[in-house]
């Protein structure tokens, strides 16, 4: 019953929405990722396995392929322990100050990881470390004793910033847990390690894994960390090595072709993972969640109580604030490798950061990509969910696929097929043009803004509409006046949702940068490797204040929203 | 004003059939109520009408004009008609004021006579005073007034109510069926009433109209032939409490099967029904009496319930159920607040004979 408004009239509104999404969805997906299959499997229009498998048993790209393998599963596994703990102590314990500890264990979210890698590489780096050259001198070694440039070091590095995905998952499934299960467990007389053992984690179970398989998802594909730690002692995962030989071949066709095939690993992992997260989440909603104001049990601490908060404590100081502190001295020394004293230092890099034409470039790059790409996102993504939510039609299955499709794809994935799209190929040629950027950021943030908008959408009942339709209105005023307003509110935090991330990004801009078109990632990735550390650390610096003041106030902004919003929500959805 | 005629309309959902060759006339200036359980389609033909769904055969006149047919669909916005929503779709983001002005702001009517049209609607609807507040600032019977003004501020020709009444409460409910029944007289539309609801439908129709399950009208009448005068059996069970009992009749009586046995019926039945068939009568028809008489039949009270103004009564007859009602003060004046498993008598008043395919005889 809920089918489209009838009409019959040529080149309606509905008519023009849907193709217009299903165009977008096409050029903007299907195609590129059409092309990765064709260049990965096609060789001079023929099909070519053989060849495929020649480039995988290569021992280059054997070798970053396990090393991918490797770096995901450990991150994962350091992850899912740091986040599961804290999610306990949070959600479980008496632990003091409980909420402002729940707030500080998600702000290693806002602190990029790559920035977090070049802090750490400042540090711990076994030549030039300063915390290895203290102990070194503290302690008389003739070895540094760490070496953050291993793949342990980037498993270390890569879990103190992805653990905040298991976190918020297991202490969201901890608090929403019905306590009555834990309780009779103990009347039947079990004692708390038997209930932690046998009631409390098979219920949690399933969020613990689908936090793990996110956080899994995320590292497989991760360009930053593996990039700044690993390329200088020849440690390559698949986004740093597709990166390594494209820009070592200068863009030549046979680095892509061996980039789309590893690219298709990775989408294949992706689909995979996200299939086997669906599978759990659908599985972990059985009665765990009961009412929202639900007291759980909490253990006692008793004398545990303040040495796990100063654990706590430590554990957020040493992996937040220790590499933010460190990258606003590196960005003031005079130059890099000096101690940190107050006569090596200078403001000099600093106020050049908004002088020198690299980093000037970067900085105003990356707002008006980011802007730009998440007003045109925020506008299709719109516009698609309408068709998907709203409208009635054959073949409506394809458009939803596609719609969801950029999900598994990961930024070097969107990178390569925008490549293999954009570079004169249907005669547009976009390469070292921001234009490049700009369309794989709209691809690569498309599903953040269906999810959003789709998601408001479905809570506006297609009587609004109809109601419209019947006081006079034709389509597209009823689109306007009615359900654009009812929805505002979800474009606006789907803006925001494809602004922060886009306004940091460096997995997919750092293949598709030219001479003039650094993104604020590219640039502090770019400086750093060509040596000027103290440059790229002084850019970090500003991106870091430019990421906490505009995440802070467009928290409160959305805050505001949402409340002013419920008035509205809740006749939408209870007419009564 | 215009008559509103649907011509031999099939709509299908994928393979599933809801309406199949219907074909309805709606006379101008009538109230016109279409009765079905829910699900029956009933509100597909207010969604046809409405212009929101395309018949995919048959087609849908208002006046003499066509609106819809299989290869044509004038849209919504082009067929003046106003929608009441079973759901009220008052639009959150606007006032009581706003709602109701919309659709003249969209007719680009100015300022003045908006003011002045807009305020009769709010009048109409007894709505005054309320005119800036938002709807989450409103009771759901004052949304439903302010969809029906939104409806009516148009001046529309035909109306088209979608169980408006459903989501309200009974006192409520009760009020605005007769309001509705007030506008429509003020205003002369052309109404069609979409309910489930047997009552609302008798209380404010011209006429009306039982549909089925699967989207057959089974009778089309005023509300009091469709009642005393039932086309069939599904009619008749739908427009209220009823007992069918079994029967079988030959020329001289009529004996009632139950699982305990057969009963004579004292009824004459009617001259063509001649083999199995059904007797059926309203609980209120049914005569209590503690003295046989030759009309009556012996029965045992099961279950009395006093239900306020009347008393609610469940007999075994031979092991068939019957149900019968009273007005409580007659039942008091006549001493029948009988004791659960007494013995008494009952006769019927106006008894509905059915054949054996459920068509009414007489």
């Amino acid at each position: 019953m809920t089918a489209p408004l009838a009409e019959k009239k040529k080149l309606d509104v509905s008519r023009l929405v849907l193709l217009f999404s299903i165009l977008i969805l096409v050029v903007i997906v299907a195609v590129p990722v059409l092309l990765i299959l064709v260049t990965a499997f096609f060789e001079n229009g023929k099909f070519n396995i053989a060849g495929v498998a020649k480039i995988l048993s290569d021992p280059d790209t054997y070798q970053a392929l396990l090393n991918s393998l490797v770096i995901a599963a450990g991150t994962t596994v350091v992850s899912t322990v740091l986040g599961t703990f804290f999610a306990w102590l949070v959600a479980r314990t008496d632990l003091p100050f409980k909420s402002t500890m729940k707030a500080l264990f998600l702000v290693p979210f806002m602190l990029p990881s790559f920035i977090g890698a070049l802090a750490w590489k400042v540090l711990l780096s076994p030549r030039s470390g300063y915390i290895n050259k203290l102990l070194m001198a503290i302690f008389g070694l003739e070895r540094a004793p760490f070496d953050i440039m291993s793949l342990g070091g980037i498993i270390a590095i890569e879990s103190m910033y992805l653990f905040p995905f298991v976190f918020l998952q297991v202490a969201g499934a901890l608090e929403r847990m019905d306590p009555t299960l834990e309780e009779s467990a103990r009347i039947s007389g079990a004692d708390l390690f038997t209930i932690t053992r046998k009631i409390t984690l098979p219920l949690v179970m399933p969020s613990i894994l689908a936090g793990a398989l996110l956080v899994a998802l995320y590292s497989l594909s991760h360009f930053g960390v593996p990039a700044i730690l690993g390329t200088e002692k020849g440690i390559f995962n698949i986004p740093t090595k597709i990166y390594e030989r494209i820009y070592s071949s200068g863009g030549s066709f046979g680095a892509i072709r061996v980039g789309t095939i590893l690219s298709t690993i990775l989408v294949i992992s992706a689909a995979l993972i996200l299939k086997l997260q669906d599978l759990l989440l659908k599985k972990g909603q059985y009665q765990v969640i009961a009412g929202k104001s639900m007291r759980p049990v909490v253990l006692k601490l008793r004398g545990l109580k303040y040495p796990l908060l100063a654990i706590s404590i430590i554990y957020i100081s040493i992996t937040v604030i220790l590499p933010t502190i460190t990258i606003f001295l590196v960005g003031g020394l005079k130059t890099y490798g000096l101690p940190f004293q107050l006569k090596f230092m200078t403001w000099d890099n600093y106020l050049k950061i908004f002088q020198w034409k690299i980093t000037k470039d970067a900085i105003w790059n990356s707002l008006y990509l980011s802007v730009g790409a998440a007003f045109v996102t925020m506008l299709a993504g719109t516009m698609i969910s309408y068709v998907i939510v709203k409208m009635k039609f054959r073949g409506k299955f394809i458009l939803q696929f596609l719609g969801v499709l950029p999900f598994s794809l990961p930024g070097t994935v969107i990178a390569l097929g925008v490549i293999l799209t954009w570079s004169g190929r249907f005669g547009i040629n976009l390469y070292n043009t921001p234009w490049i950027i700009f369309v794989a950021y709209v691809a690569r943030y498309m599903a953040f803004a269906i999810k959003s908008s789709s998601a408001s959408l479905s809570q506006v009942s297609d009587s609004l509409e109809e109601a419209g339709r019947a006081c006079g209105a034709t389509h597209w005023q009823s689109l306007k006046d009615i359900v654009l307003p009812l929805i505002r509110p979800g474009m606006i935090s789907a803006f925001f949702l494809i602004f922060l991330p886009a306004l940091r990004e460096l997995t997919t801009s750092v293949l598709l940068y030219g001479p003039t078109t650094r993104t604020i990632g590219v640039a502090i990735y770019t400086l750093n490797e060509d040596g000027e550390t103290v440059k790229a650390a002084a850019l970090a610096s500003i991106a870091l204040i430019i990421i906490f003041v505009g995440e802070t106030l467009i928290r409160k902004f959305l805050a505001t929203l949402e409340q002013r919003a419920t008035k509205v929500e809740e006749i939408k959805n209870v007419p009564a | 004003m215009a008559d509103l005629t649907l011509h031999g309309v099939t709509k299908a959902f994928g393979s599933h059939v809801v309406l199949d060759r219907l074909s309805l006339q709606i006379r101008s200036g009538e109230c016109f109520t279409i009765i079905g359980p829910s699900g029956c389609g009933k509100t597909v033909i207010l969604r046809l009408i409405a212009g929101f769904e395309t018949p995919d055969q048959g087609e849908v006149l208002i006046g003499n004009k066509k609106v819809a047919g299989p290869n044509f669909a004038l849209p919504p916005e082009d067929r003046h008609i106003g929608v009441v929503f079973q759901d009220y779709a008052v639009w959150p983001h606007k006032t009581v004021f706003g709602n109701i002005a919309y659709p003249l702001e969209l007719a680009g009517v100015a300022k003045s006579e908006l003011n002045t049209r807009v305020h009769e609607a709010i009048a109409l609807v007894n709505l005054k005073g309320l005119e800036q507040r938002f709807p989450y600032q409103l009771s759901g019977g004052q949304q439903q007034r302010v969809a029906l003004a939104r409806a009516l501020v148009m001046k529309p020709e035909i109306l088209l109510l979608d169980e408006p009444l459903t989501n309200l409460d009974a006192n409520l409910r009760e009020e605005m069926r007769f309001e509705i029944k007030e506008i429509q007289k003020a205003t002369g539309a052309t109404i069609l009433y979409v309910t489930h609801d047997q009552e609302v439908a008798m209380a404010i129709s011209d006429r009306l109209a039982v549909m089925d399950q699967n989207g057959r009208i089974h009778q089309v009448g005023p509300p009091e032939e469709v009642y005393t005068r039932p086309a069939d059996d599904f009619v008749f069970k739908f427009l209220g409490i009823s007992n069918m009992v079994p029967i079988t009749s030959t020329e001289e009586k009529a004996v009632a099967s139950g699982p305990g046995g057969m009963t004579e019926i004292p009824l004459q039945p009617p001259t063509s029904l001649r083999e199995q068939g059904w007797l059926g009568f309203r609980p209120m028809d049914v005569q209590i009496a503690k003295q046989k008489t030759e009309r009556t039949v012996a029965v045992h009270a099961v279950r009395v319930t006093l239900l306020g103004p009347i008393v609610d009564y469940l007999f075994d007859c031979k092991g068939l159920q019957i149900r019968a009602q009273m007005l409580t003060e007659d039942a008091l004046a006549q001493d029948l607040i009988i004791e659960e498993g007494s013995n008494v008598f009952i006769a019927v008043d106006a008894p509905h004979w059915f054949n054996a395919q459920g068509e009414a005889v007489s």
